[in-house]
Parts: structure tokens; sequence; C-alpha cells
């Protein structure tokens, strides 16, 4: 078990989280390697993984075929939402998106496994399995993006510039605390995984539409219980100068980067202790 | 006969173990099935009869996809990655020497875990779909025997189409990209992204004679009563025949596949 927190030095805990890295960065590299002696399968995994998400995009495009506004929308407007969700969710899928193994691990007893080698369990769970391949949904996140960078008629400012990597990367920190906190839900459901996706991909489908297309509650709920609303919409609405449909003000829009550290708190809180609570099965 | 419907009890037993892992899955349809049904709200608010569907029949539409998406395996599933595994591993070996055939053996279990998921996973998120919204369910009791042997069929040619992609395994060893991009492709053409009655011209033409589109588009066509008399027939055939074409294939990858297994002893 790891130590607790009341013992640790601020120096020990600093060592701890760059064990930690370290340890995730070697066997994220070993998955690498691993990955690409079979060289086709990866490139067509790389192919399929970007196809999955061009997939539903080429819907949205469909969609578009019939109409020329979703809930008041234009396809511009609903690719920068597309894109930026597609994006922040495909980089913290590439960094954590193996952590929905961790119930079978609890179920098939190799979690103890993780739990002896002087490494954090984190690390040894975030890495396992990387799979390089999830780039292919960055890149058709990214170049949806890039598109709806060219078709808006934004009137940029510095602040509105600033506001794309900043809504990327708080995004993808937002999905990781997601990934951690649904993980660490499986050290007591076990085979759950499923409520997780529910989470991860039903969050990004649910954030590639806009706002306006969805009930309010469903909106309040995104917002202010699972603040999914901060990965894209809020900075999103903040750049296009559109209102949000809740009527919150402007600086909202620049919370995300607090939000995202908020939710690490709590996602690592949530795996403490669920990692205290797991009993091995025996198996 | 009876060894195939005891594999076929196995199968819907071996899925029916996981009891969290089904509920888990009948909140993720759940959730997925609310987030689509509202675009697909704002999509029939600016274009009402859009694909020749109604409000009602679209949102419909949206719920037996989340219903069928297990049972007809749209994102792949079940035995495909277990066959490709022990293909890779030679056990597979052990399977050609079992007195049963391979290709039945594998089709009576997916066809439990199938009916498992229909059960499972398919009634708790329709029924919670039709309470919040105003679906389109068919009054007619034969209607909805008509869905399920539709449903039945699209099974078969889901199973046909992934025991195809897990004798791949035989000449690449992982086939887990082929596998990938034909699920993806599979997905797209079942309809299940978005009705294959709104893609335009060719596109549509194409989607709608491929085998995929037995899937989801066709039973949801059955149960939203678009095909009646001859025409449910004439759905059916297409479903039989795509699934028998895909069986008898699959039949002649096994005959060529097992000739290029080296047993191995030790």
């Amino acid at each position: 078990m790891a130590p607790s927190a009341e013992t640790a030095t601020g120096e020990w805990s600093r060592s701890l989280l760059w064990e930690g890295l370290r340890a995730y960065g070697l066997i994220v590299a070993m998955w690498v390697r691993s990955t690409m002696t079979y060289r086709a399968s990866f490139a067509m995994t790389v192919f399929g993984n970007f196809a999955a998400t061009a997939f539903d995009f080429v819907a949205i495009l469909l969609m578009f075929s019939h109409v020329d506004q979703l809930g008041g929308y234009s396809l511009p407007e609903v690719a920068f939402l597309y894109g930026a969700a597609g994006a922040a969710f495909g980089l913290a899928d590439l960094c954590l998106g193996s952590m929905d193994r961790l119930g079978r691990r609890v179920r098939d007893g190799t979690l103890d496994t993780l739990l002896v080698r002087p490494v954090p369990v984190l690390a040894q769970v975030a890495a396992d399995r990387f799979a390089l391949r999830r780039l292919g949904r960055i890149t058709q996140g990214l170049l949806v993006l890039g598109y709806a960078l060219t078709a808006l008629d934004i009137a940029w400012t510095p602040l509105k510039v600033a506001m794309i990597p900043m809504m990327l990367l708080s995004g993808a920190t937002i999905f990781a605390a997601v990934f951690v906190a649904g993980a660490a839900f499986q050290f007591w459901a076990q085979d759950a995984a499923e409520v997780q996706n529910s989470f991860t991909y039903g969050g990004t489908t649910l954030l590639q539409y806009p706002p306006t297309v969805f009930a309010k509650d469903l909106v309040r709920g995104v917002t202010f219980v699972v603040p999914l609303a901060f990965v894209n919409w809020l900075p999103a609405l903040y750049v296009m100068g559109r209102e949000d449909p809740l009527g919150l003000p402007d600086w909202v829009a620049f919370l995300p980067p607090l939000v995202a550290v908020g939710c690490c708190v709590l996602a690592g809180m949530a795996w403490r202790v669920g990692l205290r609570a797991y009993r091995s099965t025996g198996s | 006969m009876r060894l195939y419907a005891v594999v076929a009890a196995g199968g819907f037993r071996r899925y029916a173990t996981y009891r969290t892992a089904t509920a888990a899955g009948v909140f993720t349809n759940t959730v997925f099935g609310f987030i689509v049904a509202y675009a697909y709200t704002a999509l029939w608010d600016q274009r009402p009869n859009l694909g020749g569907y109604d409000l009602s029949q679209a949102l419909t539409y949206v719920w037996l996809g989340q219903a069928l998406l297990m049972t007809c395996a749209m994102m792949g599933g079940g035995f495909e990655d277990e066959v490709m595994e022990r293909i890779r591993s030679g056990d597979v070996a052990i399977d050609l020497y079992r007195p049963a055939d391979l290709q039945l053996w594998w089709l009576a279990g997916d066809l439990g875990r199938a009916a498992f998921h229909l059960v499972g996973r398919g009634i708790v998120p329709m029924a919670l779909g039709a309470l919040a919204f105003d679906l389109a369910l068919p009054g007619n009791p034969l209607t909805w025997l008509a869905f399920l042997l539709s449903v039945f069929l699209g099974v078969v040619v889901s199973f046909s189409v992934r025991f195809l992609v897990a004798l791949s395994a035989f000449w690449l060893m992982d086939g887990a990209g082929v596998g990938q991009i034909t699920f993806l492709v599979g997905l797209f053409f079942s309809g299940m992204l978005l009705p294959l009655t709104l893609f335009p011209g060719l596109l549509g033409e194409i989607a709608r004679v491929l085998p995929w589109s037995s899937l989801l588009q066709v039973p949801a066509d059955v149960f939203l009563g678009r095909h009646t008399g001859w025409g449910l027939l004439g759905a059916f055939a297409f479903q039989a025949g795509w699934a028998l074409a895909l069986l008898a294939l699959g039949r002649l990858v096994q005959s060529v596949a097992t000739r290029r297994v080296v047993v191995q002893g030790g």
C-alpha cells in the first residue's frame, strides 16, 4: 500500500510524483516498442482510430446536407465544438485510455501484481497497454478544429487566441480526471467499465453538439455536476461570441484551468480511497 | 443439433453472469440514447419528415439503435477476438479436432450471446426511452414477431461478417486492424450513426444494399411498419440472402484456412 499523505514530507511526495512519471514513461515506451512489432496492424489501427471518429463527423456532415443549422448553430460552429471536444478527449484518451481495464484486473486478480511493485499503482494502470494508435483520434479532432477555425469569422483578440490551447489542455485534464475517477469507482463496481464510458465517450458525443440542442437540466448537469461544459462549450461560446443557454456571465469561460485542477484533486482523492478499499479476490 | 443448443445456452449464460456489467451497459445505452435523441429532435425540428420518418419514428429509430447495438454486435464484440487469439496461440487446432463444426459452434454461441443482449440490454433502454419520449411502438403483435425474425437474421449476418474477420487471423496473425476497420465501416453502414434513408444519392443506394443494413436499418423499418406484405418478405429475403452468401463464403475460407494449420507438437 502507498504510505499515507500524513507521513509524507513535501520533498518525498515530489519524488513520488517524479517516480510515477518516470515509471509511466518507461512502461509507455515498452508498449510502444511492442506495438511496433506488428507494423501493418499498427498502421491499420491508427487509421481505424482516425476513421472511427471521422465517421461520426461524416454523420454530422450528412445532417448538414439536409439543414443549414442545428440548434441555431452553423456547420463551422458545430465543427468548432466537435474539434475541440474531440482533440481534448483524444489527448486524455491517449494518456489514460487504458484505465478502464482496471475492473478486469480487479476481477482476475492481476492487480495484486501491480501492488507489490515499487512503482505507484496509478502510473502502472495508466500506462498499461498504452495505445499509440489513439493518435488517430487526436489528429481527426485537430483537423476538424483547423477547418472550423479557418471557416469561422471570428474577431480574433490575443485573449481569444490564447483560449484555444488553454481549452484543449484544460479539457484534456478534465477528461483525464473523469478517467481516474471512473477507474477508482471500479475498485467497488469491478465490471462496470461502461459507466465510465458514458461520461467519457458519452461526454464527447454530447459536447460535439451545441448546448442549445439539449434540455436545460441536462446542460445544468454537465456544467455544475460533472463539469464537462468547461471542456469546450463555455470557452468556445466565448470565442464565437455566443450566449450560454444558462445565461452564465462571460468570465466563466476563463475558469477551465481552475475547474481542471479541482477535478484532478477530487479524482486523486477518489483514487486513494478506492485503492485503500481494495480487497484482492484471492484468485 | 442438441450440442449446438447447449452451446447457445452456454453463450447466453456466459453473458448473463456479469450483472453489474449489464447494468452498466444499460446505463451507457440510455445516456447515449438521450444524447442522440436530443440531436435528432433538433434535426427533425427543422426538417419534419426527414428520410420519410416523422419525429416520433425518428426517436424510435434512435432507441432501437441503442437496443440492438449489442445484440447485433454493431461495434464488434463477443467471439471474434477469442477466435483470433486461439488462432494465434495455436489452440484452434484443438477446436478443429472437436466433433463439432467450427462455424456452427461459434454461431450457436453467438446466438446465445445475442439473445442475452436483446433481453438484458435491449428492453430496459427501450422502456426508458419510451417513458421520456413519444415513441412509435407497433400495436400489432405480428409486427413485433416480424421484428424479432428480422433481428435474428441481422444477428446471423453480423456473425457471418465477424467470422470472416476472425478467420483473417490465419493469414495476418494479428487481425485487430482488419477487425477494427470492418467494424467501423459496418457501424456506419448499419445506420447506427444516421438512418441510411438520410444518406444522399449513390452513397445511400450503396449503403442500403450492403449487408450491414440488415443489422439496424432493416429491423428498424420492420418495427416501424415500413415493410408490409410482399415488401416485408422482400426485407427478410434480403437479410437471409446476405446471411446465406456470407455463411457460405465463411465456410469456403474456413476450409482453405484449416489446410494452412500446422500442428506443432509439444
